[in-house]
């Protein structure tokens, strides 16, 4: 209930913040970005003539990595666009967020627009891409809304069309809006909807670099990755790197949900410890105690409170830890939630969202839901653990696309880490703790 | 080439701005766009919506119904005057997204993918919005977001479109 609504005090995200960094709610015009610094480093690259391999470079040492989830290095991926293609390239921006627990993207486009629209620009430059479409979840339809109003405003400005600030650059952007489907946040099922078909992934090689949207070679980032550009470039690699930790540049937007007294986004240093970022999110709601969290969105394993509280948060330590990353959605739960009602919640959610194309996550989603819903309504026998494992071995790594990962990893984490809970629906057909989700 | 219009003049006029956004040659790419425009005049999207979209995009009338029929937000059945779809995912759950949802099947007499027999509500179960640090959320005829939908705001929200 405490989440921000504008206007909100310029540093409710936290005094790392650099992409939310002094944002209000209401100053999201092209001027207040102006005069926030923006589109300086446009200025910088064309003024200068800097060459797109430079910011390739520059991008590199900033150890950047995608925050769409995946956690690839940026500057790398931006390399593997063939530089003597003739034809058109493209550019596209991951809006389309839809990982439970994540909202940054959110906040980034519609309270400053115009650093992904400045991200996108020097993207489009380094890469050599002719046109750039930023695919937007369709449930938030007023982000959509203003980021067509910002685009305009850019347009208006010289910044995106033809000659940009009367140099040679040339770079065309559009707005692209979904319309309810969670599987489009996985890259070439966006660019397959992007086309206008349903939204199921391709088979990968060839990768978007080399035949992505319409065939021709594509990048797709996500829309915090695009947001930390800017600041990379003015500021250099390095000191994005030295933000963060080795491999783990820059600043995080992790978005908090659950048990604690103010759910909301919080920019942070990576490697930022996370006890540090639970006290951010005002701490456990009611003094409760924590008891679980699944530390990258509902895709990610779930990870019991004491390994959480000895973990920083970067890619590394949360790898190491025994979860990942993922989207820097950090759902928490104290200890009066139901383990088994939780996955549930998450099972049926994959069963619902799975595409039907590969047949191990179609039927294995399915599998999953129904017998942690058996579990959960006390109907459980006693083989449904090894049943439950067996399945979820059976789904991951024989899909085309990391949706089924995403559906046998909750499964199997829940079950490592807090069997006594499943044992004790089955055993005894009702809940190990008295008040649940 | 002069079949009945199905959309009026203004909806078109939108979807050719759509259209425009793409390579010429790429004209099925605001399909998506152009489903949504006429579902918003039109309430939910019937056969011949569906089949005019098709002619007017130059695509396959089974590839519109694919598309149609894949993302979620189209209705491809009616639906009464307001749908409101709140997310019940488990960050939702966890900030009272469970407890606002019974409070909307209680007070409506609906249960998920139910429509009042009055026409007025129809009450749908959503997945992520995208949106978690505003739980509850709902979404209302697909368009409009709201925050911290509490019992309390839930009855407002009621009141206010009963009375439209």
């Amino acid at each position: 209930m405490n989440a921000p609504l504008p206007p909100f005090s310029p540093g409710i995200y936290g005094p790392d913040a650099l992409i939310l960094k002094d944002l209000t709610g209401l100053n999201w015009r092209l001027k207040d970005y102006e005069a926030r610094g923006g589109y300086q480093a446009l200025k910088k690259i064309l003024a200068e003539n800097i060459a797109p391999e430079q910011i390739i470079n520059e991008v590199k040492k900033s150890a950047l990595r995608g925050r769409g989830g995946a956690g690839f290095p940026t500057g790398l991926k931006w390399s593997f666009m063939p530089r003597q293609y003739e034809g058109r390239k493209y550019l596209v921006c991951n809006s389309d967020e839809g990982e439970p627990g994540t909202f940054k993207d959110r906040d980034i486009l519609r309270y400053n627009p115009h650093i992904v629209i400045e991200g996108m620009l020097i993207a489009g430059y380094a890469t050599g891409s002719a046109a750039g479409y930023n695919y937007i979840h369709g449930e938030i339809w007023d982000v959509f809304e203003r980021c067509e109003e910002a685009l305009e405003e850019a347009r208006a400005a010289g910044y995106v069309g033809r000659n940009i600030l009367g140099s040679e650059f040339a770079f065309e952007l559009y707005n692209h809006h979904g319309y309810g489907a969670y599987i489009c946040g996985e890259e070439t099922a966006l660019l397959e909807s992007l086309e206008g078909k349903k939204g199921m992934p391709r088979f990968k090689p060839p990768f978007p670099a080399s035949y992505g949207l319409y065939g021709k070679p594509t990048t797709i980032n996500n829309t915090e990755t695009f947001a930390a550009v800017p600041w990379i470039i003015l500021n250099g690699g390095e000191a994005f790197l030295n933000l963060g930790r080795p491999n783990n540049g820059g600043t995080k937007i992790f978005s908090v949900t659950g048990d604690v007294e103010r759910p909301g986004n919080y920019e942070v240093n990576l490697g930022t410890p996370f006890a540090r970022l639970l006290e951010m999110a005002g701490g456990m709601r009611g003094g409760k105690k924590l008891k679980a969290c699944i530390p990258g969105g509902s895709s990610m394993p779930v990870l019991p409170w004491d390994i959480m509280m000895a973990t920083d948060m970067d890619y590394d330590s949360i790898a190491k830890a025994g979860s990942m990353l993922g989207s820097g959605a950090v759902i928490i739960m104290d200890e009066t939630r139901c383990m088994v009602r939780s996955l549930l919640r998450l099972s049926y959610f994959y069963f619902e969202e799975s595409c039907g194309q590969c047949t191990p996550c179609r039927e294995g989603t399915g599998w999953l839901y129904r017998v942690v819903d058996r579990i959960e309504h006390g109907k459980g026998k006693a083989a449904d653990l090894d049943l439950l494992t067996e399945v979820s071995d059976n789904i991951q790594g024989r899909t085309i696309c990391a949706l089924g990962d995403a559906a046998a990893l909750p499964v199997k984490s829940f079950i490592k880490h807090f069997r006594d809970e499943f044992l004790h629906h089955i055993e005894h057909g009702k809940c190990l703790v008295p008040d649940y989700v | 080439m002069n079949a009945p219009l199905v959309l009026s003049p203004e909806a078109l006029l939108k979807i050719d701005r759509a259209i425009a956004k793409y390579p010429p040659d790429r004209r099925q790419s605001a399909v998506m766009a152009a489903l949504t425009i006429a579902q918003d005049e039109k309430g939910w999207l019937a056969a011949e919506t569906l089949d005019f979209v098709a002619r007017y995009l130059g695509m396959p009338p089974i590839a519109v119904y694919e598309v149609a029929s894949f993302y979620t937000m189209y209705d491809l059945k009616p639906v009464g005057r307001h749908k409101l779809t709140i997310c019940t995912n488990l960050p939702c759950a966890l900030q009272g997204a469970a407890a606002a949802a019974a409070h909307l099947k209680q007070k409506l007499g609906v249960d998920f993918n139910e429509t009042t027999g009055d026409g007025s509500f129809t009450l749908k179960e959503g997945e992520c919005m995208g949106a978690c640090g505003d739980a509850p959320v709902v979404l209302h005829n697909n368009k409009r977001m709201l925050s911290w939908m509490t019992p309390e705001k839930l009855d407002q929200l009621i009141a206010e479109l009963k009375s439209k």
